[in-house]
């Protein structure tokens, strides 16, 4: 596509929740992502599969702006991240621009992340007073109808690290629902869970998945969770998508056999 | 402000008052690394009330200027008859010697626990004798670890050592003290004296931190 | 000894005011020495290079440089280029300066601690930049610098007795003065050494009830408590980590929990 008369115009309804276009990313010498192409649709559920060093977690951490974007542009609704395309140079946008741009988009971690000097409440309502300017009285009325959402009323004056690792997870997803995120980014968010803890946390998001239309880009190692919430699954080997489909034809009648072989050693 | 010729004119004396400072900072690291080693095993393995007095002398050394410290064995020694010939560098270095034992104690003792329990029950199952257990298992490895908190309190003793000042020990800055008094020259004196203090600690402490990183991947 | 006694009673006036001096220069001089730190110390933390190589040479200059030439070169130097100050506000300053400095690699270092993950979960919250440092990374950071902080507050304190070679009347200088008093002077500078040590473990209980109060709002206890050191003597004789109960089952599986220790 040519890029110069597809740059959307902002607050564009039908733009892409995420648009990847030309994304290159390198870590010094290595390149992790290249001339990577694609969009997901708002309220679309995108889980990304693959070996590890496949470059998807990657994918996320850019859209968070975690990672510094070394090549090419990222679009939320139509509108640039990081990086813009000005008289066909890449310039980069303002910090605050950015910073904007992310109170759009929601991230729960692998390691959960939840802040050791906060109570459980306390972490939820952080950033929607201090980034949304909320009320305290509503931040904190928003966070106690989260917590009991994912089942944690009765842990909001605790500290993070007197729950299990179950209850952080929850707690960590209730804090990033809390920010009311268009496109939610769930980074292996069971993996580090002992297995007996992974049921309820799978079990929140699928309530997420059913009663909210959010946008979802998830890296899971959970092919059954995917199956049911995904509506598209892309394969990643080497930093390219090898190949994408609805999670049925993917998972029984993957076409490459990089894929078959990758879903037989983590089925 | 500033002088080339007086500059000139004082960097020798104030390297022969170096002299001094390299001298006192090599006798205190020696006596630092010896008689801390004897503390630490005193806390170990003493009888318990000899312990505790060790440690009560360790606390106090510990948590007290060095310059009231050296001052107090300088006129406690000048008063004691056979004594009172002893140089102040020499007396000096002692009880900066004797500071840092203190410190390096609380590394040996570190450097000790750090080692595997595991190492130890190999000795016992290889029915070594304690003494060799301690000697031959445990201290060779515990000191290993204890080498670059030695080095560390080098540096802080070289740095320390201007307080022979209480003592009118010529070492670097009573050097550049009395050589600014004379030729009233204190900008040329006291910033050549830093520079000789900076040119010298700065890269033995880039030594250290690469020393550690090599025993640290052991 | 009775009479020794009596003279260091009819000495206690002058003795409170070295004391006095002693203090003003060790609380003063720690509150320059902090504000020194927190500034050269996130300075050093910047992603810019024009913040973060600046403030690497001040530390290393004043780290490298020894506090007695620092001391030398705001008395009799500072005065050459115009600028003289009284002896306190030299004391206080080159006590700042050098415990500021070492300080400051204190405070970059626990700051350098705090898991990358803490940082990343408060970017992904959009908190704007010192929201993040004074809310989130700062609090943890804080908890991990006091015990080395509390070292360096007791270093300055014994490093306050150097002033008295710029004739402040301060503790050191009236032990001397005792000594002259009494002509004994294993008892005037015993009486000396006793005092300076009880300063310092005030000052050391009082950095441990900061540290207390830093690490319960993080919810856990002190590490290296009395408990734990006493619960890894047992671990370690009974050769087992497996027994140690539900802080380190925790610890295992939350990952943004267990951070060693600084330095």
């Amino acid at each position: 596509m040519p890029p110069t008369e597809n740059t959307p115009s902002p607050h564009n309804d039908t733009a892409p929740a995420i648009e990847f276009r030309d994304v290159e990313k390198r870590f010094g010498t290595t390149t992790v992502l290249e001339n990577l192409n694609f969009t997901v649709a708002p309220g679309e559920r995108v889980t990304l599969i693959g070996p590890s060093g496949s470059g998807k977690t990657t994918i996320l951490r850019l859209v968070m702006t975690l990672e510094e974007l070394t090549g090419g542009y990222i679009y939320i609704d139509g509108m640039p991240l990081t990086f813009e395309e000005r008289d066909g140079k890449r310039v980069e946008l303002p910090k605050k621009t950015t910073r904007e741009m992310t109170t759009r988009i929601g991230m729960v971690f692998q390691q959960f992340n939840l802040f050791p000097n906060m109570t459980v409440l306390e972490n939820i309502i952080e950033a929607p007073i201090h980034v949304l300017k909320k009320s305290k009285e509503t931040a904190v009325a928003d966070a106690r109808s989260l917590l009991e959402r994912v089942g944690l009323s009765e842990k909001a004056d605790e500290h993070p690290t007197r729950l299990s690792g179950g209850q952080q997870q929850r707690v960590a997803i209730a804090r990033a629902l809390a920010m009311s995120p268009e496109i939610l980014l769930l980074d292996e968010v069971t993996s580090a869970l002992d297995p007996e803890l992974v049921g309820d946390v799978l079990a929140v998001l699928r309530d997420i998945a059913e009663t909210t239309d959010i946008t979802m880009l998830l890296v899971t190692h959970e092919m059954q969770f995917a199956r049911e919430v995904s509506d598209r699954v892309m394969m990643f080997d080497s930093g390219r998508v090898l190949e994408e489909g609805p999670p049925d034809l993917i998972f029984n009648d993957p076409s490459h056999e990089r894929t078959r072989s990758f879903l037989s050693s983590v089925l | 402000m500033w002088n080339w010729e007086f500059a000139a004119e004082a960097l020798p004396i104030l390297l022969r008052g170096f002299v001094n400072t390299l001298i006192a900072t090599v006798v205190g690291t020696i006596i630092a690394a010896i008689l801390g080693l004897i503390l630490a095993i005193a806390i170990r393995g003493l009888p318990r009330w000899i312990n505790w007095v060790v440690r009560l002398f360790v606390a106090f050394v510990r948590n007290t200027p060095l310059v009231v410290q050296l001052v107090f064995v300088y006129t406690a020694f000048s008063e004691i008859p056979g004594l009172v010939d002893i140089p102040a560098l020499v007396v000096g270095s002692g009880v900066i010697g004797v500071h840092y034992a203190t410190y390096m104690s609380e590394s040996y003792r570190a450097g000790i626990d750090a080692v595997p329990p595991g190492q130890r029950e190999a000795a016992i199952a290889l029915s070594l004798p304690p003494v060799r257990t301690f000697t031959a298992v445990i201290l060779p490895q515990a000191l290993r670890a204890t080498i670059p908190s030695l080095g560390n309190y080098a540096v802080a003793m070289f740095k320390d050592t201007p307080f022979l000042f209480a003592l009118s020990v010529v070492e670097l800055v009573t050097s550049a003290q009395q050589f600014g008094a004379s030729k009233f020259a204190y900008t040329e004196a006291f910033t050549l004296a830093g520079l000789i203090f900076l040119a010298a600690s700065y890269p033995t402490s880039l030594l250290i931190q690469r020393l550690e990183r090599r025993l640290a991947t052991y | 000894m009775t009479d020794k006694l009596s003279a260091l009673q009819g000495f206690l006036p002058q003795v409170w005011e070295g004391i006095q001096v002693t203090l003003i220069l060790t609380l003063a001089g720690a509150a320059g020495a902090l504000v020194i730190a927190i500034v050269l110390g996130l300075a050093m933390t910047s992603s810019h290079a024009w913040l973060r190589i600046p403030a690497r040479i001040i530390v290393e200059f004043f780290r490298g440089t020894s506090l007695l030439v620092q001391l030398f070169w705001l008395v009799f130097v500072l005065p050459l280029f115009g600028l003289q100050l009284d002896p306190m506000a030299c004391g206080i300053g080159a006590l700042a300066l050098n415990y500021g400095a070492y300080s400051a690699e204190v405070v970059r270092s626990s700051i350098a601690t705090v898991p990358k993950g803490q940082w990343e979960a408060a970017i992904a919250l959009s908190l704007s930049p010192a929201r993040r440092m004074l809310r989130v990374i700062f609090p943890q950071a804080w908890a991990l610098m006091i015990p080395s902080l509390a070292t360096l507050f007791i270093q300055l304190l014994k490093g306050t007795a150097v002033v008295s070679f710029i004739t402040l009347s301060d503790l050191t200088d009236k032990i001397g003065q005792l000594r002259m008093a009494t002509n004994d002077t294993f008892f005037a500078y015993s009486v000396g050494l006793l005092i300076y040590f009880v300063i310092a473990w005030l000052i050391q209980e009082f950095m441990n009830l900061l540290e207390r109060r830093a690490v319960k709002r993080l919810g856990r206890r002190r590490p290296g408590s009395r408990n734990d050191r006493r619960r890894a003597r047992r671990d370690a004789r009974v050769g087992s980590t497996e027994v140690t109960g539900p802080r380190t089952a925790a610890g295992q599986s939350t990952g943004n929990v267990g951070y060693g220790q600084p330095l």
